[in-house]
């Protein structure tokens, strides 16, 4: 079975690809690039969430309701994927939660504290799309998006789309 | 309820999901930027590379294995130790070159290619390479030159994967410049 560092070391280089691709030769990369460079992360990460939520919940019953999901996401989900639970949850009941972290997995090796708060960013791309694509394949279709104040604790905001 | 058992064999299991789900994600998004499968391989191999000059320090780290006497101890080192820290397989090491710089790895199963199957216009995509880098980039970090690559990939209709090393030199430590 894979050992964690290995995703680990994978994800960062994976990251560090994904932006010296975009950069491609140029000076400095401008706010086009990283906006793109995300938008590919959060991708792949997607894809990677909807098979991991497959596999984790193929043989449970369906969910009461929108809640009821969320809580698996924090605690059953976020435990497989992120070796913890979510610390807090919060929610608005309309549809918007926020999920915190205070010792976010793939944060703990980058700092603790406030040093490269503006690279964390970078890093949690893959997890936001990993986390959209969770409930993409539950029901629900979101929009995630993490903030970082003081690593490694991470707070992912969830909106849940309305049709 | 059935989620409550086997918990640590399951979030093993889930990280290794993790783990080879990441990496298709990774191939499939290489197909998609660049044109053809040689791009891809070198891409993987050069990934590979920068992940094993950096895995190889966690490996020390962790296994406390001192120094090997020769590329034979090297060979079992990687086989019984490293893929199985890191793969949690065993490759078995055979088809020693008479000289003895030579060597395969035979895995029975892959975790990278779990789920994985590849489509017809990718028959030379060599999906596993970042695993060549690895290797290649690990084993420079400790002095030694080597070519590895793929002969034969159970993704590519074979009864199984040989990874096949070959030692080309030892590499010289440079010490930086002194002041004298």
């Amino acid at each position: 079975m894979a050992d964690e560092t290995l995703f680990e070391f994978l994800h960062m280089e994976i990251v560090s690809h994904v932006y010296k691709e975009q950069q491609s030769g140029k000076e400095v990369m401008d706010n086009k690039d990283r906006a793109a460079s995300v938008s590919v992360l959060e991708g792949m990460g997607f894809r990677v969430g909807q098979g991991l939520i497959e596999r984790l919940t193929k043989d449970s019953p369906s969910f009461k309701d929108e809640l009821d999901i969320m809580k698996f996401v924090c605690k059953d989900f976020w435990t497989k994927v992120f070796r913890r639970q979510v610390d807090n949850l919060r929610t608005n009941h309309q549809g918007t939660y926020v999920l915190q972290d205070n010792k976010f997995a793939l944060l703990t090796q980058l700092s603790s504290g406030k040093q490269y708060l503006d690279q964390a960013p970078k890093y949690l791309a893959f997890s936001c799309g990993v986390v959209r694509g969770a409930l993409s394949n539950l029901g629900l279709d979101s929009v995630v998006t993490a903030e970082v104040a003081v690593m490694p604790s991470c707070k992912f905001q969830v909106v849940i789309q309305k049709l | 309820m059935s989620r409550q058992s086997n918990r640590t064999t399951d979030s093993k299991k889930m990280n290794s999901e993790l783990f080879t789900l990441t990496y298709g994600a990774l191939v499939t998004q290489l197909c998609k930027d660049y044109e053809n499968d040689e791009e891809v391989n070198k891409q993987l191999d050069k990934m590979g590379y920068n992940i094993g000059v950096r895995l190889i320090e966690d490996f020390l780290a962790r296994s406390n294995i001192g120094r090997c006497q020769d590329f034979r101890e090297t060979a079992d080192v990687i086989a019984k130790v490293a893929f199985k820290m890191y793969l949690g397989i065993t490759p078995s090491v055979t088809n020693w070159s008479p000289a003895g710089d030579e060597f395969s790895l035979i895995l029975e199963n892959n975790p990278l290619v779990d789920f994985v199957e590849l489509p017809d216009n990718h028959s030379t995509l060599i999906y596993s390479n970042l695993l060549c880098g690895v290797l290649r980039g690990a084993l420079e970090m400790v002095q030694m030159a080597v070519d590895v690559r793929f002969v034969q990939d159970t993704l590519r209709g074979d009864n199984v994967t040989e990874i096949r090393m070959k030692f080309i030199k030892r590499i010289e430590e440079n010490l930086p410049a002194g002041d004298e």
